[in-house]
């Protein structure tokens, strides 16, 4: 009687995985279509021209340019890299080191809840904490509001990164006599940089694409930088205003602005996953083993 | 034993120690300033519509910002938020769960780079998302799917009333769902993967194939992590802007409130998207965006402590398991 069903139960195993599979290629066909897209619709806007112009006056016939687009992001990203990567690194730290005590625990969740906080909310706040108080639109302000899209990516890795570095070299600090900021600073931070810097690259590749917390922080232009205390442009935003503007040149630039940005994305993602990878084999081994290679 | 008293301090250090470990304490309390400051923030400047419509401002429809005859309403909003959230649930999650049984099951050499390349999504920014949807995904939904629907249900089925443009409900919520399948799925996979390995082994024991094993063994473990897991997409999708203000339609006030699947909507990140900047800080109209803001960041903040208790719970037991 047991035998009996085995054809069947063997056969909804096939369907099964095949149900799976589809999953799987149902999910993957959008991104190929996506990155497909990008590469036939965007090829033809690029050209130096464009990466590095002002927009100009539309309507002209040729893609408008994307020059101050590219030189916000790499802007704002600096700015707000400089605003999370120290907040970011030494809430780490105290989760790791310090990450025991009930308090630790509970911020280590509301770290995790907040990095999931909409991003649209935290630009709200950038808003009302900075451009209000200022009275104009700020680069300053989007910074701090991509800032706190980053400082808990980078906390969490860079907690995970330490907590990977064997007990025994904080115990052989210890043992030679230095004092505890001393051996986190200089001995396991170093130890634990390449995961460190891993999680500065994701967070850096996930701020690079957000729109919404600029929106009503820097507002976009269409001039190069001008000052920190006026609207500056970024690509996302960049690309987001090309999509309202109903011109066939728009809606290519649109094309070539978002194939430059994924790229760029992509690259970081994928370096950093690759770079990690190869790490990965060598984590876990005696410190000594972490600066083989590059 | 060294390991706790590391970062116990015993009140007899040297000073630079406690220096650090205030430090770094203030570091990690940031998070907690930053909520507590936004939520007071988000309070303080949408106090002028909670004073004037009051709690209705949440059941309230209306949307005019035309001075003399302001009124606010946020429940178009809502509905729009909770209705693509839902039905991007309802793609997502089936999806995320078979793709997470598949990397689970298939061999390394497909499993790893097919899983990779579902993280990958995740990687593509919104605004690019929303661009496809709005000049690709939208044309052949539009025609292959949307408007052989309407034809053929249009009359019968509400949901499928209404002559579809590409730009509505069913749409944004598709694209919505791809968005959230990258979260669903690895949460998915972990929270499977902490499933101990006797109950896996035991199921096959007993002669079960692979499918069987996940119902019997990997399933009724997880449900608390899979249903984590989904809410953490929920999480997700409620809080997505730009890919879903490029595919919604963007309809405000009373017509913002979806009669069927294709028609035309607004969800609570993409109408403070749309008007923001528009909005005068003088009229009311900012401080109803600014009561979108913070419905939207209590609503999102309640979702995402319940995902991660029933996910950490899950993947302590894993943690128990080894430590054992």
């Amino acid at each position: 009687m047991f035998r009996s069903n085995v054809k069947n139960r063997l056969l909804v195993d096939k369907i099964m995985m095949g149900v799976v599979f589809a999953c799987v290629i149902t999910a993957i066909t959008p991104l190929l279509w996506i990155l497909g897209t990008l590469f036939y619709g965007g090829v033809e806007a690029l050209s130096w021209e464009f990466l590095t112009q002002e927009p100009g006056a539309v309507g002209g016939g040729v893609p408008p340019a994307i020059g101050p687009a590219i030189q916000g992001t790499l802007i704002i990203i600096g700015l707000s890299s400089i605003l999370g990567i120290p907040i970011g690194v030494m809430s780490g730290i105290y989760l790791a080191e310090f990450g025991g005590s009930w308090f630790s625990k509970q911020i280590r969740f509301f770290t995790d809840v907040f990095m999931e906080f909409p991003s649209i909310v935290l630009g709200v706040f950038a808003f009302l904490a900075i451009v209000l108080v200022l009275g104009h639109f700020s680069v300053w302000a989007g910074a701090f509001a991509l800032s706190l899209i980053m400082f808990p990516i980078i906390a969490r890795a860079t907690e995970e990164a330490l907590k990977m570095v064997p007990w025994s070299i904080r115990e052989a600090g210890t043992a030679l006599g230095l004092r505890k900021w001393i051996v986190t600073l200089r001995i396991v931070i170093p130890a634990a940089k390449n995961g460190i810097i891993t999680g500065i690259l994701l967070s850096v590749s996930r701020v690079g694409g957000e729109t919404a917390p600029l929106i009503m922080t820097i507002l976009g232009s269409s001039q190069f930088f001008g000052g920190l205390d006026s609207p500056m442009d970024a690509l996302p935003l960049r690309i987001w205003r090309f999509s309202l503007q109903p011109y066939d040149e728009a809606r290519l630039a649109g094309w070539g602005a978002a194939l430059v940005l994924v790229i760029t994305i992509l690259a970081i993602h994928i370096g950093v996953r690759y770079w990690f990878i190869h790490r990965r084999k060598s984590i876990g081994m005696s410190p000594r083993f972490s600066k083989v290679g590059v | 034993m060294l390991k706790r008293e590391f970062g116990k301090s015993r009140g007899r250090g040297p000073l630079s120690d406690k220096i650090f470990k205030i430090a770094v304490t203030v570091a990690g309390a940031y998070v907690l300033v930053v909520v507590l400051l936004m939520v007071f923030q988000l309070g303080l400047g949408s106090g002028p519509i909670w004073h004037e419509e009051g709690l209705g401002f949440i059941w309230g429809t209306d949307w005019n910002a035309v001075e003399g005859r302001e009124s606010f309403g946020a429940f178009p909003y809502i509905i729009g938020t909770l209705v693509t959230a839902t039905i991007a649930m309802a793609i997502g999650v089936p999806l995320s769960i078979g793709i997470a049984m598949f990397v689970l099951t298939a061999p390394k050499r497909i499993g790893e780079p097919l899983g990779y390349l579902v993280e990958l999504i995740a990687a593509v920014p919104s605004v690019v998302f929303g661009l496809w949807g709005l000049y690709v995904f939208r044309i052949y939904f539009k025609d292959l799917i949307e408007q052989p629907l309407h034809n053929a249900f249009g009359d019968s089925i509400f949901l499928f009333s209404g002559t579809p443009f590409g730009l509505d409900v069913l749409s944004a919520s598709i694209i919505l769902a791809i968005m959230i399948i990258p979260t669903i799925s690895a949460v998915s996979r972990d929270v499977m993967l902490a499933v101990p390995q006797q109950q896996k082994e035991a199921a096959y024991m007993l002669g079960s194939t692979t499918w069987e094993m996940f119902r019997l063994a990997v399933f009724p473990y997880s449900k608390a992590g899979l249903i984590g897991a989904s809410i953490l997409g929920l999480g997700r999708a409620i809080g997505e802007t730009l890919a879903v203000t490029m595919m919604i339609g963007n309809a405000t006030g009373f017509e913002a409130i979806p009669e069927s699947l294709f028609a035309p909507s607004q969800t609570m990140p993409s109408i403070i998207a749309n008007e923001f900047i528009e909005a005068s800080p003088v009229s009311l109209h900012l401080p109803a965006l600014l009561g979108i803001a913070l419905v939207l960041l209590l609503v999102s903040m309640s979702i995402n402590i319940v995902a991660h208790f029933l996910v950490i719970r899950m993947l302590k037991i894993k943690e128990g398991a080894i430590n054992n």
